[in-house]
């Protein structure tokens, strides 16, 4: 990790010298110095992970477990696997439909509740964050193409 | 003194009107809701009812939104600790140790902690508010640059112990959170900086919010999954008389620690441009590092949730002398305030106390009410609160999923902010797993902006010369007890090593 890491970083400085990352006449430091001699930080703190590695002072290093084993990776990935599908269905059906389908998937697969408690999560949550975050909070929530559908509670919602 | 404290009880009387104090008690209950959603602060809550207040007479709606902004303030401490999600910026430092200790059946404690350091650290700042606003006024203002940038490398320096004996990772997490920092327009020259395949998103910065969500919401879901490999995970929760006494009692355990972040927070809360956040961070570093037992922070030291929530308090009601006293906002909150006092036709500024002293101490005698009020519906409410943590996980994880997805999208209404906190979730996981602290990066980009900013002003006010930093005396005890503060872990391993030695050659 701490080599990708060390490749972030190189990468993050050629990004940064894209800009100036010397001194400009009347202007101080270029606007590349910043972000520059951070990264440039990283790499030697990186390097400096990588010595303590290989001379094993790190827990780490001394571990011999495999960093993720097969089980863990199935589950972790499941659940990330899940937000991405929650993210997708956002961006295709708007997020009162994504929301709705992400709960049937993890409350009735993958955590195995009944219906009636599955149901009434599918309906209440969206009703709730509706009602929290559009109507009391006035932040509209992406709705992609279902967005005519809520044209009718607008009205009733500013009175049109 | 007899004047001050004249002029208290007429400001006292003044909040304690039926109209006043109805304001203080809904002020604080909303208060308390909105800074308990994620992605939600005081700063959206004060912003959304500001119009509201125009119902009102301005005292009144002054200390409406004072209870909000002091409701907010405790509110984002029950998310924090309950869900592992900071509710508000302000709490991030409370995730730290305050969700381990609720995974531990001790989510009481920590509330209770939580609850009393808050009004301790609100009593705290509006005694020195009420005593010392002039004069410490006049100190904030002389902050220039340099000594803005030495009171970063301060704020740095003091989380270098949080990486524990491991200081290049900890390093290497505040460089990362600096540079997501300076992602965006450059502020100088506003040229686009760091933007990765030219999406445009990257334009308007990285929130420090999309960080800190996807690292304690979506990153510590994923972390429980591990722990627990998907088995339901149902918390012991107990609340009641007895543990309430014995909650009270624990006080003591914390108490200096509260009253120091509470000194602390007030005076990084009268600085411009500082506020609650950092304050909250800078108070948490401290009491790690000057704690007897620095080990147990992060893992669920009661202290650790005590004193953020303290300097948070603290800050809140510090950040709002500027704004009184000169007309300068310390917070994006206050700045919203000061918006609404010039619409209300009041003058912010240090004629404000001679020309509306019933305002003024009318605010002063609020915040001292809203205080008391808030502390007893937090602590009424905790009962309730615990019960989230008896939720089966497979229902509470997939609300929090829910919840970290909108607090994200919220402030910034951009998908790509969403993907970006899912990014740092899934990467703030798989650096956890290597013993990578993450809180520093959270650290490093709220305060990257100003660091920046003050060191490049700094270097150009000074033809690039780095003295500058050491030659003006408040920066330069800055910078030394950074350094104090860096050489702290080393000198601790070394006074280790040598005892154990002794020890050895003892035996």
């Amino acid at each position: 990790m701490a080599v990708l890491l060390a490749l972030c970083s190189i990468g993050l400085m050629f990004k940064s010298a894209e800009l100036r990352i010397g001194w400009v006449p009347d202007r101080g430091p270029g606007s590349g110095a910043w972000p520059f001699w951070l990264s440039a930080g990283m790499l030697l703190c990186c390097l400096a992970t990588i010595w303590r590695w290989f001379r094993g002072v790190t827990p780490e290093s001394r571990n011999l477990e495999p960093y993720m084993p097969r089980e863990t990776a199935m589950i972790v990935g499941i659940s990330a696997g899940s937000i991405v599908f929650l993210l997708v269905i956002t961006h295709l059906l708007g997020i009162y439909v994504a929301l709705f389908l992400f709960l049937l998937f993890y409350l009735k697969f993958i955590g195995h509740h009944g219906w009636p408690l599955t149901i009434s999560m599918m309906i209440g949550v969206p009703i709730f964050v509706f009602c929290l975050f559009e109507w009391a909070l006035k932040i509209p929530l992406p709705k992609s193409i279902t967005e005519p559908m809520f044209y009718p509670i607008y009205d009733l919602m500013y009175g049109v | 003194m007899e004047e001050i404290l004249l002029h208290l009880a007429g400001g006292l009387t003044e909040a304690m009107q039926p109209l006043n104090f109805m304001m203080i008690v809904i002020g604080c209950a909303l208060g308390l809701l909105i800074g308990a959603m994620p992605g939600l602060g005081s700063v959206n809550g004060v912003a959304i009812l500001l119009p509201i207040t125009f119902l009102v007479p301005p005292t009144s709606a002054i200390i409406f939104l004072a209870a909000i902004y002091y409701g907010a303030m405790y509110g984002g401490a029950i998310s924090s600790i309950t869900l592992g999600i900071p509710g508000a910026s302000t709490a991030v430092a409370t995730v730290f140790d305050g969700r381990p200790l609720a995974q531990a059946g001790q989510a009481d404690r920590a509330l209770t902690a939580a609850a009393v350091a808050s009004f301790v650290g609100g009593t705290i700042s509006v005694v020195l508010f009420t005593l010392f606003a002039p004069p410490l006024a006049a100190f904030a203002l002389k902050f220039g640059p340099q000594e803005e940038f030495a009171l970063m490398v301060l704020a740095f320096a003091t989380f270098i112990g949080l990486g524990g004996d491991d200081i290049p990772k900890t390093v290497f997490s505040i460089l990362i959170g600096l540079v997501l920092a300076a992602v965006g327009l450059d502020i100088i020259s506003g040229q686009p900086r760091l933007i990765f395949g030219d999406i445009d998103g990257f334009l308007h910065g990285i929130n420090f919010l999309v960080l800190a969500i996807g690292i304690y919401g979506i990153g510590e879901m994923l972390w429980t999954l591990e722990t627990t490999q998907g088995e339901v995970v149902v918390h012991k929760v107990q609340v009641s008389v007895d543990r309430m006494k014995a909650n009270f009692k624990d006080i003591k355990n914390y108490i200096m620690t509260t009253s120091l972040g509470s000194v602390l927070g007030y005076f990084v809360g009268t600085l411009p441009a500082a506020g609650a956040t950092p304050a909250s961070l800078m108070s948490y570093g401290l009491a790690k590092t000057f704690s007897k037992n620095p080990d147990s922070f992060g893992k669920g030291n009661v202290a650790g949730v005590a004193a953020p929530e303290a300097a948070n308090n603290a800050a809140s009601t510090g950040s709002m002398l500027p704004m009184i006293t000169l007309g300068i906002p310390g917070s994006p909150t206050t700045a919203i305030l000061l918006g609404g006092m010039i619409i209300w036709g009041l003058r912010p500024g240090p004629l404000l106390f001679s020309e509306n002293p019933e305002f003024v101490w009318g605010l002063i005698g609020s915040l001292y009410i809203a205080n008391f009020m808030t502390l007893v519906i937090n602590l009424a409410f905790i009962p309730l609160f615990v019960k989230i943590l008896t939720l089966p996980f497979t229902i509470l994880a997939p609300i929090i999923y829910i919840l970290c997805v909108v607090g994200g999208y919220a402030p910034t209404q951009t998908m790509h902010d969403v993907w970006l906190m899912l990014l740092f979730g899934v990467v703030g996981y798989l650096l956890r797993k290597l013993n990578y602290p993450v809180a520093p990066a959270v650290l490093a980009i709220v305060l990257g902006p100003l660091a920046e900013r003050s060191l490049r002003q700094s270097l150009l006010a000074s033809h690039g010369d780095m003295s500058v930093f050491v030659t003006r005396p408040i920066s330069a005890v800055c910078i030394i007890i950074a350094l104090l503060l860096v050489c702290y872990p080393m000198i601790q391993k070394f006074t280790r090593k040598g005892s154990r030695a002794v020890a050895a050659g003892q035996g």
